[in-house]
């Protein structure tokens, strides 16, 4: 492996400083699944690792009903998977973590680092942003908050200014009646990276649906909202000719790549599947 | 800079001046001598270099050596019992041909150890899902999955 320095900073000061300081030669190292394979396989370069785990107060991971769930930056995805208060409230995001990586994996991928590397596949984005998550955000010049679909600019872009850490990621309590689902569609079923993720957080009134998010992966440059699909929904009821104009809308809305798992034309219509599919699936789990 | 490291290893001690950028699996095969442990892909794929990391399954080539600093790790030469008294799902693997070539057989085991730790009892689903980042070429996972499943099961009449 390529050399570096490494630090592991006991602080949240000290680590942001050592953030600040060392700039763009700097990467952060929680669980290690991405930036290591990274460094091997020289796609990254950083002189200096910041080890953020022995920095206290970023593991926990608690629930109430009225501030929903917060988790701390050093929360792996095998935790999110086996939490029964993930697997029962925000069942999209326990099924985007158990298809991340192997168990091996995900004994060590934070799922913060997951949002941080900003993959346009990454699986816990698109469940975390159908559930509105918001990331708080630690750095030289205080803390702040921003919402996880405004967290990204590009692939392996974020809005993270040099000396930033995130600290912790919030997602709120489920409005009564609401039903969620996620579906990873890839070549295998394991150990693969998305070709298409959605992931729908939808609550119903009756047959009607009061509200709804929608959140793609690996079809545009970061995850996306599906806005004009939620719109075709959103306060009208639940019929098949409007979930049908939802799949549509979306289909217009991605911006698909072609690569090596797919190409632009099949990731569009599988969005167009998949978001149908989903809506369904999330309606038969409204509790 | 070289970092100092105390870590238990398979029951024993050590202090080991270690490269930040060396990983586990280099140093447990390197620099402690357990070549048990395989390095198959080097970026978490294949699953061959699977050790437990405090009772965790993981893939030792995607943990720094200087991250293990007051951990406990076990490799496929600290599972067995005794000197001359194998682990359950050793005895399985070899009773039921589980091996082929046998290179991915040490992460298989290790991570079957963890997956029976935490679920004595699992289905062939579970079994499947628990293994699904130990890559095999040779056997297609049949005799894999037999032995783990009668390894399960003579651990549950055996109390062992």
């Amino acid at each position: 492996m390529r050399r570096f320095e490494y630090h592991d900073p006991a602080s949240l000061a000290e680590a942001c400083a050592l953030l600040a300081h060392h700039g763009a030669e700097a990467s952060v190292l929680a669980g290690g699944t991405d930036l290591l394979v990274e460094i091997k396989e020289h796609l990254r370069w950083p002189r200096h690792v910041i080890d953020v785990k022995r920095i206290p107060g970023l593991a926990a991971l608690e629930y109430d009903d009225r501030a929903g769930l917060r988790f701390g930056a050093l929360v792996t995805a095998r935790e999110i998977e086996t939490s029964p208060v993930v697997l029962e409230k925000y069942p999209g995001l326990a099924q985007a973590a158990r298809e991340l990586g192997s168990i091996q994996v995900r004994y060590r991928a934070t799922v913060a680092g997951n949002i941080c590397r900003a993959s346009p596949s990454a699986d816990t984005l698109p469940p975390l942003i159908a559930d509105g998550a918001a990331v708080r955000i630690h750095g030289p010049a205080g803390g702040r908050t921003i919402a996880l679909e405004e967290f990204f600019t590009g692939p392996g872009k974020t809005v993270l200014a040099p000396g930033e850490l995130v600290t912790e990621v919030a997602v709120p309590p489920p409005a009564p009646g609401t039903g969620k689902h996620y579906i990873k569609h890839g070549r295998r079923k394991a150990m693969e990276l998305a070709t298409v993720g959605v992931a729908v957080a939808l609550t119903v009134d009756g047959g009607t649906c009061r509200d709804i998010r929608i959140a793609l992966g690996a079809v545009a440059p970061t995850p996306i909202r599906a806005r004009a699909a939620e719109e075709a929904l959103r306060g009208r009821p639940l019929a098949p000719a409007a979930i049908a104009a939802a799949a549509r809308n979306a289909m217009g809305e991605c911006r698909p790549i072609s690569n090596v798992r797919g190409s632009a034309e099949y990731r569009r219509e599988m969005v167009g599947v998949l978001v149908a599919r989903a809506i369904e699936r999330a309606r038969e789990a409204v509790r | 800079m070289k970092r100092l490291v105390e870590v238990t290893i398979n029951g024993e001690r050590h202090a080991l001046a270690l490269e930040p950028y060396r990983s586990l699996l280099d140093v447990l095969r390197n620099e402690v001598g357990l070549t048990g442990t395989k390095k198959g892909c080097d970026v978490g794929d294949c699953g061959a270099c699977t050790v437990l990391l405090d009772g965790k399954p993981v893939n030792s080539c995607l943990v720094l050596g200087v991250e293990v600093g007051g951990c406990e790790i076990v490799t496929i030469e600290g599972l067995q019992r005794a000197p001359d008294r194998l682990h359950p799902l050793q005895e399985s693997f070899m009773q039921h041909g589980a091996a082929q070539c046998g290179f991915c057989t040490p992460g298989l085991i290790m991570m079957a150890s963890a997956l029976l730790a935490e679920n004595p009892q699992p289905t062939e689903d579970e079994i499947r899902f628990g293994i699904a980042g130990n890559i095999c070429r040779c056997t297609g996972y049949t005799k894999v999955v037999t032995a783990i499943q009668a390894a399960a099961k003579g651990m549950a009449e055996g109390g062992k």
